[in-house]
């Protein structure tokens, strides 16, 4: 089978629109939890999250009319305006934008989601009630479906490839990338255009992720505080927003046209837990299944793996995925480095693992692991280093990121620098 | 409601929905070969218009609007 490498990355995140000054802050333990501002959530049980921070684009903020015209912004769910400015990014990063019309057959998107418009579904529900079904937008239904984002990318650059979307929860950014480097892998497509993207924060979002407990509930005063993977007061997740998209390209496509390669996705595992909606089995054996095939199919010991960017939410599931990792890794889990970024973006949903997956290639390219920060009290039967409160410098030559979602989906990437 | 007010008010829908600029709204101006519009483009168009003039334009109606000056036409029968 044909070998994948990643030649773009592009991000919209709470920390900043770019990869580059979402790192920087990243490494630097910027924290994008606040009070919400987008509306008044002060009756909810949660009143905070990380929001994408809008502006005119200076110090890094994410002007939405630099990436698409006001009158189809109005057409459009927040989810698809993030999709389509992360995938413009990495396709400007990747220089793919210039191919020609023949090489286009061959470029397709695969762009995810793990709900899509939810605000906008919610908002015409109300409108319908209150002034009658008139009303309703032909925009509505096309501005909401999932694969919406892949469709405006691919319309928008001419890529007349595979196009698919994901949707498996908060699994659905790392199944995507995933997905996407198989049709290479085996011809379907020369290149993907791969993430995810998602928009939650809005009353209907946080109300129903507070009433399925997953949410954290106790930090209306230091939101910042909030997210604290693996640490003894964590309380539940704390909602993000934004989209990470990257370019995966055929190895010798690649080569060929002296592209930048930042790494090679070397394995890929998938797994159902059959347990529960929400919940991960005690021992997360799904978990350990989905990474076990990743090493197979990467065909490396365990013991290669210098960092994982767990799926660590920031819930009671942190130290379960902990355990099914010290197993993967056995007496090598104590020279690993293992960091949750999500203490620092919150938990972007279907765009985490793709996001995830871009600051585990960037952990590579720098030699460092981001910081779990708020990790004040971790585990007693920790035994890999799990990063608390700073970054660590360290050599990182292959990374696993896992991520998970509801229904017991489980996926985990492993990539590892090209010619390492 | 004078005629050149609906005028004014119709031209500024147009302009507002589908990003042109105003000189380009021109009595024959069509909404869909002039003015960049596609049929979903339409259909919003007319709903902007039941909006703004309090009216309701069946289906059938709404075909018949191709072009600024129909639309004028359309609403300055029914207000």
């Amino acid at each position: 089978m044909r070998r994948v490498v990643v030649t773009g990355l592009g991000m919209v995140s709470p920390l900043a629109c770019g990869v580059e000054p979402t790192w920087r802050r990243l490494l630097d333990g910027q924290s994008g939890a606040g009070t919400i501002s987008r509306f008044d959530a002060s009756h909810l049980a949660t009143d905070y999250a990380c929001e994408v921070p809008r502006g005119d684009g200076s110090d890094d903020t994410f002007d939405a009319d630099a990436w698409m015209e006001p009158k189809e912004q109005r057409k459009v769910d927040d989810f698809i305006l993030y999709g389509v400015a992360a995938a413009d990014q990495a396709i400007a990063d990747a220089g793919i934008g210039d191919a020609s019309d023949e090489e286009k057959l061959d470029i397709g998107v695969m762009i995810g989601s793990g709900i899509g418009g939810l605000q906008s579904i919610a908002e015409t529900a109300v409108m319908i009630k209150e002034r009658g079904p008139r009303r309703v937008s032909p925009f509505f239904i096309p501005g909401a479906l999932i694969n919406l984002v892949s469709g405006q990318v691919s319309i928008k650059h001419g890529f007349k490839g595979p196009n698919h979307a994901v949707v498996t929860a908060c699994s659905t950014g790392a199944h995507a990338i995933g997905d996407a480097a198989r049709l290479i892998q085996l011809g379907d497509a020369d290149v993907m255009v791969a993430g995810g993207t998602e928009s939650p924060i809005s009353e209907i979002g946080i109300a129903g992720f507070n009433a399925c407990k997953a949410l954290s509930t106790k930090h209306k005063d230091d939101p910042e505080r909030a997210s604290r993977p693996w640490d003894a007061d964590r309380d539940g997740f704390v909602m993000g927003e934004g989209a990470g998209v990257v370019v995966l390209e055929d190895y010798d496509r690649a080569k060929a046209r002296g592209a930048k390669i930042y790494a090679e996705v070397i394995g890929y595992g998938l797994s159902g837990d059959a347990h529960h909606i929400t919940a991960p089995p005690p021992d997360h054996e799904g978990a350990e299944r989905a990474m076990r095939a990743a090493v197979k199919r990467a065909g490396i010991d365990p013991s290669q793996i210098d960092y994982i960017n767990a799926h660590g939410t920031s819930t009671m599931a942190d130290t379960i995925e902990m355990g099914a990792v010290q197993r993967l890794l056995g007496d090598a889990a104590k020279n690993a480095t293992m960091s949750s970024t999500k203490s620092s973006t919150g938990h972007l949903l279907g765009a985490a693992g793709a996001i995830e997956a871009i600051f585990s290639i960037l952990a590579m390219r720098d030699q460092v692991a981001p910081p779990t920060l708020n990790l004040e009290s971790p585990p007693e039967d920790a035994v890999i280093d799990l990063a608390p409160l700073k970054k660590v410098e360290r050599k990182i030559d292959c990374v696993l990121s896992n991520s998970f979602g509801f229904g017991g989906t489980n996926a985990a990437l492993i990539m590892r620098k090209v010619d390492a | 409601m004078s005629e050149g007010d609906i005028e004014t008010r119709v031209r500024k829908i147009v302009v507002e929905h589908l990003g042109v600029e105003e000189e380009k709204v021109t009595e024959n101006a069509s909404f869909i070969d002039d003015l960049g519009a596609d049929s979903l483009d339409t259909v919003e168009l007319v709903m902007a218009f039941e909006e703004e003039f309090g009216i309701e334009i069946p289906d059938d109606a709404a075909e018949t609007i191709q072009t600024f000056g129909d639309a004028v036409k359309f609403i300055k029968e029914a207000v």
